[in-house]
């Protein structure tokens, strides 16, 4: 770890979003935007295809908790294809 | 004694209500004012500088929008972007200007939007003689544009139809949702003569339809025809979310790429001036009720036939005229009426072209067409037809 | 608990959309789509009624955006969608009009429009989606094409200097000038909401992947190829001198300068007012 590295001082009391992944899998056109970006990676591509023939996003196997609502999926998707929700009462990171 | 309360007198009226020596251009200008017109963008060009110049000075001061735009391609675009907000919108340019807006006059068409268009003809092509006169662009007007469509084009032949014929391009421009015309010549632009313009309260106003129903009502498709062939406009910011696009498209607006929606679109949109042609139409009949030659003439050169028909009666010619005061759509079931009555043995159309309105004559009879042609720079004189009528 | 991805029928933005036209007619790995989202995005957050919004575009694919958003909207001829929404802005200056049209159709066809909207100061926000080509037509050069790239008129690489679009904007007298790519909506949809609501003439630029006509011929690859080429090389240069910020795509270090170039107070246009003098 760098030594420059620095930890807000009231970072045990921030909570951090969790989010919900949803989708509209015959929307998506497979362009991997919002796999390739989202900074939790969470997403990747699904093993079926939709009605135009394309691969979709899922959530990954294990990330199911991962997504904190960010919403850059949601905007970047060119098709309107995927966004987010906010869940409710997320728990305090490191707590 | 002058009353305590008089009314302020209005510096700046709308309507100039009374009898004057006017230019055809400002004539034109006038009539626009008395028509309601909200907007006008405009490019100078001669012969029409000065209806621009007329609106750069009233427009303003009554309240309306004058902008002078970086061209006539953005001329035209800009009354078309006003129109679907919602103002009484015209242009005025002459031949170079007129080739110019030729595309968006298409896009006016297809998008159903009211706009006038005064072309002031000068002899023609390209530059030619900017500052003398044409009537060069009689088919340019009607067909200039790619693609089938429908206008209505007005020809006045003097300063006061100048008046008149605007006000009536901005109701038909309205009234079938299409671009229309005010096609002036050079000489009538720039000819001054009594011009009498009539009280405010007896100048009409058509305005286009308007939505029937509240913005958001599922059952409002904006290009849903009434039985008349023309839909209710609704405007910008009223909160119908509108789509209009130049691409083909349905009853909803949207694009709709097929050979199906094409044949619905482009024949209503042409319809809906082709079935009301006769309520569109307007001629000046001149002695045609025994006439053995008719001249058929519009604008400045209808000026010289009427005096070339007076004198030919006077040598016992029975001539007669078949002025059209609506170029497009053409009055052509009164020439077929002239040409099928057993009595008109011949036309002759004088024309500052080299045959363009005698095309049209040509369609609509089997009879002799005798054309007179010049290609611009000088009017057709009345000896000139008179001739032609004696030969 | 969060679990995998639910699958549903509709996204909340619809309503900002016509939503019953999607999926769009745009290639996969386009930003226009992008774009198009993040432009409804910030009418949602600009405090404007959704209705006194307007959207104007011209020819193209970016041209296609008007047809997929529900306000009042406009698809208009190639070049022409600036003087079309100055009659609107001039004639309605409550109304808050968008231009969204592409590279060609805003600064070539349309070029001496842009010059003139923006030293008259119409108020208009202008986003010129830039793919760096004609892609409707099937990928062909025009005035942003970078030196040496390949295109269909280009075969042998273009050897015509492209424009640095916001260069030109601030030079004309644009109150707004920002450059972001369709990687950066975040900042794109912050550029916007701040946009919307200023006077004048307010120009975003927004570099997108066009991997048909544009990504495919330079052997970029595919949308996702050239948005990693963002990331590495795009580097945020809010204060940056504008001579500086033209785009070289043949050295593939060089930086790819984005921001929020200009933000001065410029009144709009709006026509003449004259007193009646009684």
């Amino acid at each position: 770890m760098s030594v420059h590295t620095r930890v807000p001082i009231d970072a045990a009391s921030m909570q951090v979003p969790r989010g919900q992944v949803y989708t509209i899998p015959n929307r998506c056109k497979g362009c991997n935007f919002c796999i390739q970006f989202c900074p939790k990676e969470v997403l990747e591509f699904s093993e079926a295809i939709n009605n135009k023939g394309y691969h979709f996003p899922i959530v990954r196997k294990g990330k199911e908790e991962q997504c904190i609502h960010c919403r850059f999926c949601d905007l970047i998707c060119p098709e309107l294809a995927i966004f987010t929700r906010e869940l409710e009462s997320a728990p305090a990171q490191g707590a | 004694m002058t009353p305590a309360t008089a009314p302020a007198i209005d510096e700046h009226p709308r309507v100039i209500s009374g009898d004057h020596f006017m230019l055809g251009d400002h004539a034109c200008a006038e009539g626009a004012l008395a028509a309601g017109l909200d907007f006008y963008g405009g490019y100078p060009i001669t012969p029409s500088t000065e209806i621009m110049e007329h609106l750069a000075e009233r427009l303003p001061a009554v309240g309306g929008t004058f902008v002078q735009m970086e061209d006539e391609i953005a001329s035209v675009a800009a009354i078309i972007g006003a129109s679907v907000a919602g103002a009484r919108v015209m242009t005025a340019t002459s031949g170079p200007g007129f080739s110019l807006m030729m595309e968006n006059i298409g896009l006016a068409a297809i998008m159903e939007v009211p706009i006038v268009i005064v072309d002031v003809q000068r002899a023609s092509p390209s530059t030619g003689l900017p500052t003398s006169v044409g009537q060069s662009d009689l088919l340019q007007v009607r067909w200039g544009s790619h693609g089938d469509y429908s206008v209505i084009v007005y020809c006045p032949s003097s300063p006061q139809e100048c008046f008149d014929l605007t006000i009536a391009a901005f109701n038909a421009a309205d009234q079938y949702r299409v671009p229309s015309f005010v096609l002036m010549d050079e000489i009538v632009g720039h000819m001054t003569e009594r011009v009498v313009v009539p009280p405010q309260e007896k100048i009409q106003r058509v305005y286009r339809k308007r939505p029937s129903v509240p913005p958001g009502s599922p059952e409002f498709l904006p290009f849903k025809a009434d039985e008349d062939l023309v839909p209710p406009m609704a405007h910008a910011g009223e909160g119908y979310k509108v789509h209009m696009t130049g691409l083909t498209h349905d009853e909803r607006g949207y694009p709709s790429l097929t050979a199906q929606t094409h044949e619905k679109l482009i024949n209503r949109i042409v319809d809906k001036v082709r079935l009301n042609a006769d309520r569109i139409v307007r001629y000046e009949l001149i002695n045609t009720e025994d006439a053995e030659i008719v001249v058929v003439a519009l604008g400045c050169t209808a000026r010289s036939a009427r005096r070339a028909v007076a004198r030919a009666r006077m040598k016992g010619i029975r001539a007669g005229m078949l002025r059209p005061i609506t170029m497009w759509p053409f009055p052509q079931t009164v020439l077929k009426e002239l040409a099928g009555n057993g009595v008109v043995k011949r036309f002759v159309v004088p024309e500052i072209n080299l045959g363009q309105l005698c095309r049209e004559v040509h369609r609509h009879t089997a009879l002799p067409v005798t054309r007179l042609n010049h290609p611009g720079g000088a009017m057709i004189t009345p000896d000139q037809i008179l001739e032609a009528l004696e030969a | 608990m969060s679990s995998g991805a639910i699958v549903v029928e509709s996204h909340p933005a619809d309503t900002l959309l016509r939503a019953e036209r999607l999926p769009h007619i745009l290639c996969p790995g386009c930003g226009i789509g992008s774009v198009v989202h993040t432009y409804v995005d910030a009418i949602a957050a600009s405090g404007i009624p959704q209705d006194k919004h307007v959207c104007v575009s011209g020819i193209g694919c970016s041209g296609r955006a008007a047809g997929y958003v529900n306000v009042d909207s406009y698809h208009t001829t190639h070049g022409r969608s600036i003087p079309f929404a100055l009659g609107i802005a001039t004639y309605r200056p409550e109304l808050h009009v968008t231009v969204i049209s592409g590279d060609g159709d805003l600064t070539a066809i349309g070029g001496n429009h842009f010059i003139h909207a923006a030293r008259r100061s119409v108020a208009l926000l202008v986003l010129c989606i830039n793919n760096f080509n004609y892609g409707m037509t099937g990928g062909q050069a025009g005035p942003t094409t970078p030196l040496s790239a390949m295109s269909r008129t280009t075969p042998h690489g273009c050897w015509e200097r492209p424009f640095n679009l916001p260069f030109l904007a601030q030079a004309v007298g644009a109150s707004y000038v920002a450059r972001w790519t369709v990687l950066h909506v975040r900042q794109l949809r912050a550029a916007l909401i701040h946009a919307m609501n200023k006077e004048g003439f307010r120009f975003i630029e927004i570099l997108s992947p066009c991997p048909t006509g544009f990504g495919r011929p330079n052997d970029i690859g595919d949308g996702i190829s050239e948005m990693q080429n963002y990331l590495r090389r795009c580097v945020v240069d809010n204060g940056i001198d504008l001579r500086q910020t033209d785009i070289d795509l043949t050295q593939q270090d060089s930086p790819i300068y984005v921001g929020d170039f200009v933000d001065v107070d410029r009144p709009s246009f709006r026509p003449q007012v004259v007193q009646h003098a009684h």
